[in-house]
């Protein structure tokens, strides 16, 4: 937690234009325990123990700590809320997970790209993220770590049903991909609608920033798979890789190239509002922060602003709140001071708004 | 709009055209029949609300098992207001109904193709035992059998050196 800058979301990966970040999730249950909503606190303590063993017996364990893709045990009960919370805003626990008493840890890898939440609504929820659109990469990361765990571990598998999960609608493969796209142009031009229906129809979710029942702040959207019966994991792999999000980002890059030559004044509008603001406000809420560098993200993506994007990705995770508070403690004092902290950051960064 | 004798909503609007001269009348059902108006006696949208409601009335499910799993004791009816199951054989335990929502939700696939779990039938044997004995554990530890629970603890240990 010391280094605060290694997280995937900061980071610039392949289509950035487009794919902000790529996750892979899979949702494993070790046999003959309750899933975890009616497990016992001795049963989740001694969940706890078993997968802390088997990691620490694995290739990922202690032996090869300075490997980047090295798990290190960390347990949330005996873990500060405002690391907690820390976490959550890198995507490496989840929102829930970050909050209450019950017994549940996680084991990060040492370049935090890959996380293993132990007690979430399954026993093991391993998750790999990835910058841009490298997906392979974190279905790579991901399986690593299944097929490590798999060796020590008796997860719960059904011969027709596959992986057995807390939830029916995870049962079989147990994955959910996620990508994070910024979609200003589609959102501009109006097709944003079109698109999400399109998607829909090929049995994906298209949820906001925050995920499920989350509004799109600053035009991220995003986009995940709703099926896991039925289609292996490779054949997911390949449908997103090959067909989904090729599609999306051609759509993407499409309406940008159609929105600057036919509405090109609308495009400087909305980019120099939102980086003149940037520039220049004393007070800024984390919604309006991300909102006005999605705006900026777009205009740096079109070459109308000279701010590379890896500064804007990292203000992105930046403008968070306990994210705030490492750069100035004074962020978590008051509303007020949070909102000048975050308003300076963002000042300071964005110095050179325009060409 | 208010009925023009008293504050009621009106529900007769009559608008009427005479040489030339419009007068607009609003009444609440009161004033209405009052002024000699014959209203329908139902409302015609609640009718119709009824009668699809009774139309997609389910029928009687027949049972076909007792609907609670006998591993963790979830019935069928807290599944379905929560959504989230007991443990892994709640599966087979509310077999087919489950299958059928199964089915519904992953568009109509009903059987997993892809990966199948790594490690030998022998981790296999001893997880299940160490679950077994863990779950012996805890109900000693309930009913304060603590040199059961003492025994059964060294048992997982010993299971726990062997293990890979």
């Amino acid at each position: 937690m010391s280094v605060p800058f290694t997280a995937a979301l900061s980071q610039i990966g392949p289509e950035s234009d487009v794919i902000v970040t790529s996750r892979v999730r899979l949702a494993r249950n070790i046999a003959g325990f309750p899933f975890t909503s009616r497990a016992s606190a001795v049963i989740r303590q001694e969940i706890l123990r078993v997968v802390q063993q088997a990691i620490e017996r694995s290739p990922l364990g202690a032996a090869s700590a300075d490997a980047p893709t090295a798990l290190a045990w960390t347990d949330l009960l005996k873990t500060a809320p405002h690391t907690r919370t820390l976490l959550a805003e890198r995507h490496l626990i989840s929102r829930n997970f970050a909050d209450g008493d019950a017994p549940r840890a996680v084991a990060l890898s040492r370049d935090e790209h890959s996380s293993v939440m132990v007690n979430e609504e399954d026993h093991l929820r391993i998750q790999s993220l990835a910058a841009g659109g490298a997906l392979s990469d974190a279905f790579d990361a991901a399986f690593a770590i299944e097929e490590a765990l798999s060796a020590r571990l008796n997860f719960a598998f059904h011969p027709r049903l596959g992986f057995l999960t807390a939830c029916p609608t995870n049962v079989g493969t147990g994955i959910r991909v996620s990508t994070m796209l910024h979609l200003p142009a589609l959102k501009l031009s109006g097709e944003i609608d079109r698109v999400k229906r399109a998607a829909e129809d090929l049995h994906l979710a298209v949820r906001g920033y925050y995920g499920e029942g989350s509004e799109s702040i600053g035009d991220f959207y995003q986009v995940s798979n709703q099926l896991t019966l039925g289609a292996s994991e490779d054949s997911v792999r390949d449908d997103f890789s090959r067909k989904i999000l090729p599609k999306l980002i051609g759509y993407e890059r499409d309406a940008r190239e159609a929105v600057l030559s036919h509405s090109r004044s609308s495009v400087e509008d909305k980019v120099f509002r939102a980086t003149a603001i940037l520039a220049s406000a004393r007070l800024l809420s984390a919604n309006e922060a991300t909102k006005l560098l999605g705006a900026a993200r777009f205009g740096v993506t079109c070459a109308l602003v000279r701010v590379p994007l890896s500064t804007i990705q990292r203000l992105l995770l930046q403008v968070q709140p306990a994210h705030l508070g490492l750069i100035d403690p004074r962020a978590s004092e008051s509303e007020e001071a949070e909102k000048e902290v975050r308003a300076t950051l963002v000042r300071q960064a964005m110095v050179l708004p325009a060409t | 709009m208010k009925c023009d004798l008293c504050n009621k909503q009106a529900v007769v609007h009559e608008l009427t055209v005479k040489d030339g001269v419009t007068t607009e009348m609003h009444l609440c059902s009161e004033h209405a029949v009052e002024a000699g108006f014959s209203l329908p006696k139902e409302k015609p949208v609640a009718q119709l609300l009824a009668s699809y409601l009774a139309a997609s009335a389910e029928p009687p499910q027949p049972r076909e098992k007792p609907q609670k799993c006998a591993a963790c004791g979830l019935t069928f009816g807290a599944f379905k207001k929560t959504g989230a199951l007991g443990c892994p054989a709640c599966y087979d335990s509310f077999m087919p109904t489950l299958g059928q929502i199964i089915e519904r939700a992953q568009a109509g696939a009903s059987a997993h193709v892809g990966k199948r779990p790594g490690g030998s039938d022998d981790l296999r044997r001893v997880q299940a035992l160490r679950a077994k004995l863990m779950h012996d554990l805890e109900a000693a530890v309930v009913a304060e059998q603590y040199e059961r629970a003492a025994s059964l603890r060294d048992e997982i240990a010993s299971l726990d050196a062997g293990a890979p």
